[in-house]
C-alpha cells in the first residue's frame, strides 16, 4: 500500500549565478517499508526529506506534479493545516540531537509538549505516556531523564529522546536524516534497532537518509542512489553490493574494505553525463 | 629507538568535584616509519592522547617519549614543533577564514624558519595534489577535501617527521575520503614520516596503520597488529564487539 507519493519534484535556490536546482525531477513512493536515500553531500537528499514536510522557506522554491498523502496533495495545503500533518503524520529525526532539542527546555517538557499538541489529555497523562515513550527508547531510567535538561544526556541518548518525542503523536511516516551519523558505532547499532522495532511494530513507513552505503544495505529495504539532484539507481537494498551504475560503483569501491587490504583506495572518477541523465523513478 | 614513547600516561580535565581523568594509565610505542592507529568511542580519550603530545592538554602525568627526548608538560619549543605536527577533524573550523591559501602556508613555513617562501608554498601545494590555481583562494571557496588537503600541507611545512592525525576524513564523504587517505599514504612513503592516527572507523584504521590500540573510557584495553585483527584474532571482548559492529 502506497503512504506517500512524490511526483517530479523540484527544489530551487535563487544565487548570483542564476537559479541552484538542489532537486531535480524526483519521483518515487513510500509504502509501509524503509526506503534509504544515500548520496553524496550536496546530492539533494536531505533537500528532498525536507521539501515532503514542507520545511523549505522563500526564497528557496518547490515544485512538484504533487507529493500525495492519504489522497491529499501536501502542496495544496495552508501552513496551518501543515501543521496538523507535521508531527501527526509525518515526523522527522534530524542529524544531530545537539542542535534539535531545546537547550533550556527539561526533556519531559518537550516531550510532552509534543503530545499534547496533537492530544486533549491532560499533563499527567502526557506525562505517563512520555515516560512508556522513553521506556520504548530503551532509556533507563525514563523519569530522571524526564526532569533532565539536553546537555545532561550522550549524544546516543540525545538521538532516542528525540525518536521518542518524533514518535509520540504515532505518524505513518518517519523521515530520518542521517539519524546515526554523530553517534558511535556500537550506539548507532542500538538506535537502528530501535527504530527498526517501532517501524515493524507500528507499520510505519520509513525514509532513511543517510551517506553510509553499508548502513542503508543493512538496514533498508529498498534503496535511492541521489547524485546530483536526481536518482541515478533504484534497487532493493540487500543487492546494493550488485548495483551496476558507476556511481554507486564507485562509492561502494572508495570504501576501505576490512577482508581486502590494499594499498590505495580507488578514487571515484566522475562522468559529467551522470548528472545529465533522466532521473529514475523510484515506485516500489 | 622508537619514534613515539608513552608510558603510564593520565590525563585530565577540570578539578574538585569537576576532575574527569580522560585518559588513564595509557602505554604504547610507536617506530620510526610506522602508523599508528587509536580506535575507541567518543570521550574514550583517542582525542586526548594527541592533545596531551602536542601540549594543547597541559595537564597529565607520566612519560612521553619523542624520539627518546621526554616531553614536559609546560609549553613546546619551536624544535618540537618543527617535528610533530597535527591534522584536526573538521577542515571546515581548523582554516583561517580571513586567510588565503598562501597566507596560511606562508606563516607556517615562516614560523619554521624557512627561506625561499614563496618557492615553498607552491611546493607544497603540489605535494598535496591542489596545484596553483589554489594558492590564492579563501577556504570558503575550497571544499571540504580541498580545506583537508590544505591543513595536511600546513601540517607539512615545517617538514616534520610526525604528523598527528585526528580524524581526519571522518567530516568528509567517502569518495573524498579515498582520496586523501591515497594521498596520505603517499605522503608517508615519500617523506618518510611517523604516523600517529585517531579515529572511531576500524576499517579506516585498518587500512592506513600497521598496529592500533582499542580504547575504552580513558584505558588502552588491547593493543594489536592490523594482520591480527583482520584475522579476527582480538582477545579482549571490547574490541570484539567493535570488531563485530565494524564489518557488515
Amino acid at each position: 500500500m502506497t503512504l506517500l507519493d512524490v511526483s517530479d519534484l523540484w527544489v530551487k535556490f535563487p544565487t548570483r549565478q542564476g537559479l541552484f536546482e538542489a532537486v531535480r525531477g524526483v519521483s518515487f513512493s513510500l509504502g509501509r517499508e524503509r526506503l534509504g536515500i544515500v548520496g553524496e553531500s550536496g546530492s539533494g537528499k536531505s533537500m528532498t526529506g525536507r521539501a515532503i514536510l514542507r520545511l523549505i522557506r522563500p526564497p528557496g522554491i518547490v515544485e512538484a506534479d504533487h507529493i500525495t498523502l492519504e489522497g491529499r496533495n501536501l502542496l495544496d495545503l495552508t501552513e496551518k493545516e501543515m501543521r496538523d500533518i507535521r508531527g501527526e503524520k509525518i515526523s522527522m529525526v534530524m542529524q544531530d540531537p545537539k542542535f534539535s532539542l531545546n537547550p533550556v527546555m527539561r526533556i519531559g517538557d518537550q516531550i510532552m509538549e509534543a503530545y499534547l499538541v496533537h492530544n486533549r489529555v491532560s499533563r499527567a497523562e502526557a506525562w505517563k505516556k512520555s515516560v512508556e515513550m522513553l521506556t520504548d527508547v530503551s532509556i533507563r531510567d525514563p523519569e530522571r531523564v524526564m526532569r533532565a535538561y539536553p546537555h545532561e544526556m550522550s549524544g546516543g541518548m540525545g538521538q532516542r529522546i528525540m525518536i521518542a518525542m518524533m514518535l509520540i503523536p504515532n505518524p505513518q511516516i518517519l523521515i530520518a536524516d542521517e539519524p546515526t551519523s554523530a553517534l558511535d558505532v556500537t550506539v548507532q547499532r542500538q538506535v537502528l534497532d530501535i527504530m527498526d522495532k517501532l517501524v515493524k511494530d507500528r507499520g510505519m513507513g520509513l525514509i532513511f537518509i543517510s551517506h553510509d552505503l553499508n548502513l542503508v544495505a543493512e538496514f533498508c529495504d529498498r534503496v535511492l542512489i541521489m547524485y546530483a539532484g536526481r536518482i541515478v539507481e533504484t534497487c532493493s537494498a540487500n543487492k546494493l553490493h550488485e548495483a551496476t551504475h558507476p556511481y554507486t560503483r564507485g562509492l561502494l569501491n572508495s570504501l576501505p574494505r576490512f577482508d581486502q587490504p590494499r594499498k590505495h583506495l580507488d578514487v571515484l572518477k566522475r562522468d559529467p553525463s551522470w548528472a545529465d541523465a533522466p532521473s529514475e523513478k523510484g515506485h516500489a | 629507538m622508537s619514534m613515539i614513547a608513552v608510558n603510564g600516561l593520565d590525563v585530565w580535565y577540570g578539578d574538585g568535584r569537576d576532575l574527569v581523568h580522560a585518559v588513564r594509565n595509557a602505554s604504547f610505542m610507536v617506530a620510526p616509519g610506522e602508523s599508528f592507529g587509536l580506535v575507541g568511542e567518543s570521550g574514550s580519550g583517542k582525542s586526548t592522547i594527541l592533545r596531551a603530545i602536542t601540549g594543547l592538554a597541559q595537564n597529565w602525568s607520566g612519560i612521553i617519549e619523542i624520539e627518546g627526548q621526554p616531553l614536559s608538560p609546560r609549553k613546546r619549543d619551536r624544535e618540537f614543533y618543527k617535528r610533530v605536527q597535527m591534522v584536526f577533524q573538521d577542515p571546515y573550523a581548523s582554516l583561517h577564514p580571513r586567510h588565503t591559501v598562501d597566507q596560511v602556508l606562508s606563516e607556517a613555513l615562516n614560523l619554521s624558519g624557512f627561506k625561499g617562501i614563496d618557492r615553498r608554498v607552491s611546493q607544497l601545494l603540489d605535494d598535496v595534489g591542489l596545484g596553483g590555481k589554489f594558492r590564492f583562494r579563501y577556504p570558503h571557496q575550497l571544499s571540504g577535501g580541498q580545506r583537508q588537503r590544505v591543513a595536511i600541507a600546513r601540517a607539512l611545512a615545517g617538514e616534520p617527521d610526525i604528523l598527528l592525525l585526528d580524524e581526519p576524513t571522518s567530516a568528509l564523504d567517502v569518495s573524498v575520503q579515498a582520496e586523501i587517505l591515497n594521498l596520505l599514504t603517499d605522503l608517508r612513503e615519500e617523506h618518510k614520516l611517523t604516523y600517529l592516527m585517531v579515529s572511531h572507523d576500524l576499517p579506516v584504521i585498518s587500512h592506513m596503520c600497521d598496529r592500533l590500540a582499542v580504547m575504552k573510557d580513558g584505558e588502552i584495553v588491547e593493543t594489536l597488529t592490523v594482520t591480527a585483527l583482520r584475522n579476527m584474532q582480538a582477545q579482549h571482548p571490547y574490541s570484539r564487539s567493535l570488531l563485530e559492529a565494524s564489518v557488515v
